[in-house]
């Protein structure tokens, strides 16, 4: 049973690995890399689900029998370039909060945000 | 065999990836968590995904992050929040999810459920229906063209945005021009301008090649596309950002980036209006098998312009962006002093 569930003992573990740097670590930049890991987990999950022993690519040939399942691949496909897109929007965002906070460190950030709560709150009482 | 070593390198990556500190360094072990991925993608004989792992994950977002944390720092907070009540949830969230994989199929069987079905179908009737070898690809753009409309169309949208956060509009100095040519940013770096000045055609090349022999093995759209605008920044990296925008013109880049999208929704319309589905390629022309070949080969064309060009623009406007506040930041030592 090791070595047939191995891949998906493998996946949970890469994906735990993925959340524990995006809750854990308060670095923006992390945390982007933190859900990079966690996408490219559920990528491997599907493609090993797709592979059939003793088949080859899914790609026509007159003397093969057996092919590998070609829908996982086409489900991942898009979804890698769904996840970049979604990356470099995210990281636009960082650059963006860079320039308006002067850091990318969550605590530093929320911070920020406190006082100026704290500061319209004093000039509303006052 | 390889797998298993693969998978285990692939942990231990993504374990370092949690320990370092220095961005740079996770940056660039994320990118070798890409082509590990990539290499166990061609493992599990999926082919065409690992060209598209390879090309966007090792290469496009290694290059993406690098490029943002020379504007946000290089170096990670060394106080951290306290780990433990994450840890627990992490293990605890794992040891269910790992209960959860215990009533799955082991890997490799031949009667797992996911390959019954649909499966089949495109396998045994693919070539009949469709003509092409690559079944990855005729289910890509022509039994699920919808879906990658969407995803066309979400790439597009993130150009869009990179755009709309980032962009801003440039008074075109005659400054500009001088600069750039009496100046070049790497003139001690003499091996790698004329070794690149000899390699980008043989790029550009080969990324036409994987767009048009995307039917007949690993290739297709979005992999040409990446790899196309990978030369393009190559060229800007090595010889200036000013140079490389009178050579790749911003406004033609847009355009032809919204004319991708365009040309994809139209091959749709154009079955449409001649009385089959949306995306029923078979109406495209005299005998559906051909229909089929033209329905493809101008979707991917489609697909690899938008790709292509909104890689460049996103790239394009990060390093403006940088560049800009480089300036900014000159300006004000310059007063302050």
């Amino acid at each position: 049973m090791l070595i047939g569930l191995f891949n998906n003992w493998i996946v949970v573990m890469l994906m735990m690995i993925g959340l524990y740097i995006v809750i854990a670590h308060g670095n923006l930049i992390k945390k982007i890399i933190g859900l990079t890991l966690f996408q490219t987990s559920v990528f491997i999950f599907y493609i090993s689900m797709a592979k059939v022993v003793g088949g080859t690519a899914p790609i026509l040939a007159d003397d093969i029998i057996q092919y590998s399942n070609p829908l996982p691949h086409v489900l991942i496909l898009t979804a890698i370039v769904v996840g970049i897109a979604t990356i470099a929007l995210a990281l636009s965002l960082v650059i963006r909060i860079k320039a308006a906070y002067g850091s990318i460190e969550e605590e530093d950030i929320q911070r920020q945000d406190n006082q100026i709560k704290a500061d319209k709150k004093e000039r509303k009482q006052a | 065999m390889i797998d298993i070593v693969l998978l285990t390198l692939l942990l231990v990556v993504a374990i370092a990836i949690i320990r370092m500190k220095d961005l740079f360094a996770v940056v660039m072990l994320s990118g070798i968590y890409g082509l590990l991925s990539a290499s166990f993608f061609v493992a599990m004989d999926a082919v065409d995904v690992a060209f598209t792992e390879a090309a966007v994950g090792a290469g496009i977002s290694t290059l993406l992050m690098l490029v943002v944390i020379t504007m946000t720092g290089r170096n990670e907070n060394t106080t951290r929040h306290k780990p433990f009540p994450a840890l627990v949830l992490v293990v605890i969230t794992g040891s269910l999810l790992i209960y959860g994989t215990l009533d799955m199929p082991y890997f490799g069987s031949a009667d797992a459920p996911v390959h019954s079905h649909v499966a089949p179908r495109y396998i045994n009737d693919s070539m009949q229906e469709i003509g092409i070898p690559n079944i990855v690809t005729s289910i890509l753009a022509s039994y699920r063209a919808f879906d990658t409309f969407g995803e066309l169309v979400v790439i597009f949208t993130a150009g869009i945005g990179v755009l709309a956060l980032l962009s801003s509009v440039r008074r075109p100095i005659d400054g500009d021009k001088i600069v750039c040519i009496n100046y070049s940013m790497h003139e001690q770096h003499l091996v790698v301008r004329i070794v690149t000045k000899m390699l980008i055609p043989f790029i550009l090349l080969f990324a036409l090649y994987v767009q048009f022999h995307g039917d007949f093995g690993p290739g297709g759209g979005f992999q040409a596309g990446v790899i196309f605008a990978a030369a393009i920044i190559l060229y800007a990296m090595l010889f200036g950002l000013s140079t490389a925008r009178i050579v790749i013109n911003q406004p033609f880049i847009q355009l032809i980036a919204a004319t991708g999208v365009l040309l994809y929704g139209s091959v749709g319309l154009v079955s449409l209006l001649n009385g089959g589905n949306f995306f029923d390629y078979n109406f495209l022309s005299n005998d559906p098998l051909s229909g089929q070949h033209l329905g493809i080969l101008l979707i991917e064309l489609g697909v690899g312009c938008t790709v292509a060009s909104v890689m460049i623009i996103i790239f394009f406007n990060f390093a403006d962006y940088r560049e800009r506040q480089q300036s900014h930041e000159n300006e004000q030592n310059q007063e302050s002093s």
